[in-house]
């Protein structure tokens, strides 16, 4: 059974349709790459994965390990083990980094029938947890990405991959914004939580960030539809080409 | 924390019931006959009588303040409540071993236990009952110290000349309307005393009950921390769900001499009315200290969740050189509550200062209005305030105001303002239910940051009620 597996999905928001028929099929433990020009649906799609309410998913399905994933409260999707890691991550002032990530991880380890875990024991994760993102355990005492740099800010997201462990991480441009020693940090985060038991699907502009994070699978974006489907090399031969190739192409189909 | 609160949210408010006890009520309307009947019934020495019987005259010649608070809400009848209800028992009051089982039950049900064998927490409590003290624990083992705390009705009876001096030396029966009637009518209260150069070894709390139909609540506080003497003060307060508004106009006074400390902490939920703003307590309260001795430090700090109505600016006069002042606030405003708080810091003493840390947030169709005074005088030499509030919105149907006042006559002074009004916006919400958690958590969890600076002024135990609180009072605001 496929971790993922999406039919003809279409979803607006508002009166504008984004998603216009997206097919893809995500297996345990592959790496998918979504790429495409600003304005394809690469960040719409992961937001509708995740439930964003901002989107209205007008047709189709999503099948999440089998469950239907559009009838899930967005909580209810993270409790079963779906992960995004947004482009822009959120501000909560005034409650510690270690604190929100605890009530997280009780929250989906309540979801799965398990025990809560103390904030002694939670401290003993954390500390193996941060070396996974190379940092020290100061971030924890500081608010939810309150005044975080933009680098520390995706490194956070990546932290909290680390600690809720998803079966399905989704990243959404997570290398949008970082120079390039946040940029090895986050990928290599990233490198070191791929298993054979989580699925990924990063979503990026650039070919740059598939250098550090190598997909098995790449797909190019087009107008809300998949315009392309490849392995790694794709990801090379569009950073040649430009968008407009795609772009072209995609036309030619239509 | 989620577990509690998930399922505090999903329970209406439980402080609700009423005890059915047979209780003394005073013929309702208000006059001079019934200003003698309380003080009758209390025994009072004639100088207090004719204290209440000035306010009385005084109040007949005010008004109801309905010009400048930002609150709506129909005049008072003063002559359809009751000013004293007492519960009918066999055995004297403020017996705690021969108290009336139903009142001990009472407590009990609020989660205030009163035996005190029971009490875990070092924490000493005098429980008001509508009109009078229940009982005080703890009272022999707080007195090996000096330090007096029993029920204000006790203090008249045993320390009158503690209480003479300081009755109305911050808070006079002339200040305000309310004050006034409360200095007419008030039934009840807390009286503490904490001599020199001790420092109170627990907590003091009081706690208070509104139980009988169509009584006001009046009561009487008033704190004494003698020289270098310091003691922290908390007190809650709950009352029956009824379809008409109660009226509850308390005063409390509070007075530190020189290098003496006071820590107030309150955490209000008295009923709030019920979704279209029926009945509710009418919150209309005066607080006040005086920081009489140089290097004394007064400071308040309130969550206030309840009540359909809160009208109340717990104030520091800082006389004392050097003294300090602070003020901590939480107000929530949520279905039809108004409320219209703050403080005033009346800086005197040179290098006084004063610091306010104000949080509202707003739900429902609430308003909430932060009204501030921050006050330097001439003589105030190097004197400075900070002042920082912040409002947050929920939904769109609230509202939030702030009225901030600042008078400076003294050049060399300082004061800062900090404003900052924010929503809770759907990326917030979203980004926590991403990571699992549900709606009523996830803004339980942001609420909870926005007021981390004034939780974390209060007493433990306490901080852990009003986070609790905080997700009742903001049940069903999104969504």
């Amino acid at each position: 059974m496929p971790v993922l597996e999406i039919r003809d999905l279409r979803a607006a928001a508002g009166d504008k349709e984004i998603l216009r028929g997206i097919n893809l099929t995500v297996n345990a433990g592959e790496v998918h790459a979504v790429m495409g020009p600003n304005g394809s649906g690469k960040s719409t799609l992961a937001q509708v994965l995740a439930g964003h309410p901002a989107y209205e998913v007008t047709a189709g399905s999503v099948s999440y390990m089998g469950q239907d994933l559009l009838d899930m409260e967005p909580e209810e999707r993270a409790q079963a083990g779906v992960f995004l890691a947004f482009q822009y991550p959120v501000e909560i002032p005034g409650v510690t980094n270690a604190y929100f990530l605890r009530a997280a991880y009780n929250e989906i380890r309540k979801a799965r029938g398990l025990d809560e875990v103390d904030s002694m024991d939670f401290l003993d994760l954390l500390e193996q947890k941060l070396k996974v993102v190379e940092w020290g355990p100061d971030i924890m005492s500081r608010a939810v990405n309150s005044g975080f740099s933009g680098g520390e800010k995706k490194r956070n997201e990546i932290l909290q991959l680390a600690v809720l462990e998803p079966r399905l991480a989704i990243l959404d441009e997570t290398d949008s914004g970082l120079d390039i020693d946040a940029l090895r940090i986050v990928a290599s985060g990233v490198n070191k939580l791929r298993a054979q038991d989580r699925s990924f699907i990063v979503v990026t502009h650039y070919q740059r960030l598939l250098n550090y994070i190598v997909p098995d699978h790449v797909h190019v974006l087009s107008q809300g539809r998949i315009a392309m489907s490849g392995g790694k090399e794709l990801a090379l031969e569009l950073e040649a080409k430009g968008y407009e190739w795609v772009d072209a192409a995609a036309e030619a189909v239509a | 924390m989620s577990a509690s609160v998930e399922t505090l949210v999903n329970q209406a408010y439980k402080y609700g019931f009423v005890t059915d006890i047979e209780s003394d009520v005073a013929p309702k309307g208000l006059s001079e006959d019934i200003v003698r009947l309380i003080s009758a019934k209390k025994r009072e020495p004639e100088w207090l009588l004719e204290w209440r019987l000035k306010a009385y005259r005084g109040w007949l010649k005010m008004t109801e303040p309905h010009d400048w608070p930002n609150i709506r809400y129909h005049p008072v009848d003063y002559q359809s409540i009751s000013y004293y209800s007492a519960p009918r028992t066999k055995n004297p009051l403020g017996s705690l071993a021969e108290a009336d089982p139903k009142l001990l039950e009472t407590y009990a049900k609020l989660g205030i236990p009163l035996s005190e064998q029971k009490i875990l927490a070092g924490v000493a409590v005098d429980a008001i009952f509508d009109s009078v003290s229940v009982g005080t624990t703890y009272k022999a083992k707080l007195a090996e110290q000096g330090i007096i705390f029993c029920s204000f009705g006790e203090a008249v009876q045993e320390h009158p000349d503690l209480v003479r001096k300081y009755l109305g030396s911050v808070v006079p029966a002339s200040d305000n309307f309310f004050a006034a009637l409360n200095a007419a009518v008030f039934s009840d209260g807390s009286f503490v005393y904490v001599p020199k150069g001790v420092r109170c070894p627990m907590e003091l709390s009081t706690y208070f009950r509104i139980n009988t139909a169509e009584t006001g609540q009046f009561e009487r506080t008033l704190i004494v921390a003698d020289e270098g003497a310091s003691v922290s003060y908390l007190e809650g307060c709950t009352a029956p769900k009824r379809d008409e508004n109660q009226l509850h106009a308390a005063v409390v006074e509070l007075v530190a001499l020189e290098g003496a400390a006071i820590k107030y902490s309150t955490v209000q939920n008295w009923y709030a009315g019920d979704e279209e703003g029926r009945g509710g307590i009418y919150n209309f309260v005066t607080k006040r200290g005086k920081c009489v001795g140089a290097r004394s430090k007064i400071s308040w700090t309130q969550v206030e969740t309840g009540s359909a109505i809160t009208w109340k600016y717990p104030s520091v006069i800082l006389q004392g050189d050097d003294s300090v002042g602070e003020f901590y606030s939480v107000a929530v405003v949520n279905g039809r509550q108004q409320a219209d708080t703050g403080t005033k810091m009346i800086h005197m003493g040179k290098n006084t200062r004063s610091t306010i840390v104000s949080k509202g947030i707003s739900a429902g169709q609430g308003q909430n209005s932060y009204r501030g005074l921050v006050k330097v005088l001439p003589r105030a030499a190097g004197a400075r305030n900070y002042t920082q509030c912040d409002s947050m919105l929920i939904g769109n149907r609230c509202g939030a105001h702030t009225f901030p006042y600042i008078d400076v006559q003294n050049p060399t002074a300082s004061t800062e303002h900090e404003a900052s009004t924010s929503k809770i916006g759907e990326d917030q919400i979203f980004y926590l239910k991403q990571r699992g958690l549900n709606t009523e958590n996830a803004i339980s969890m942001i609420v909870n940051g926005f007021c981390k600076e004034v939780f974390q002024e209060l007493p433990m135990e306490f901080a852990v009620e009003a986070q609790k609180l905080l997700g009742i009072s903001l049940e069903g605001s999104v969504g």
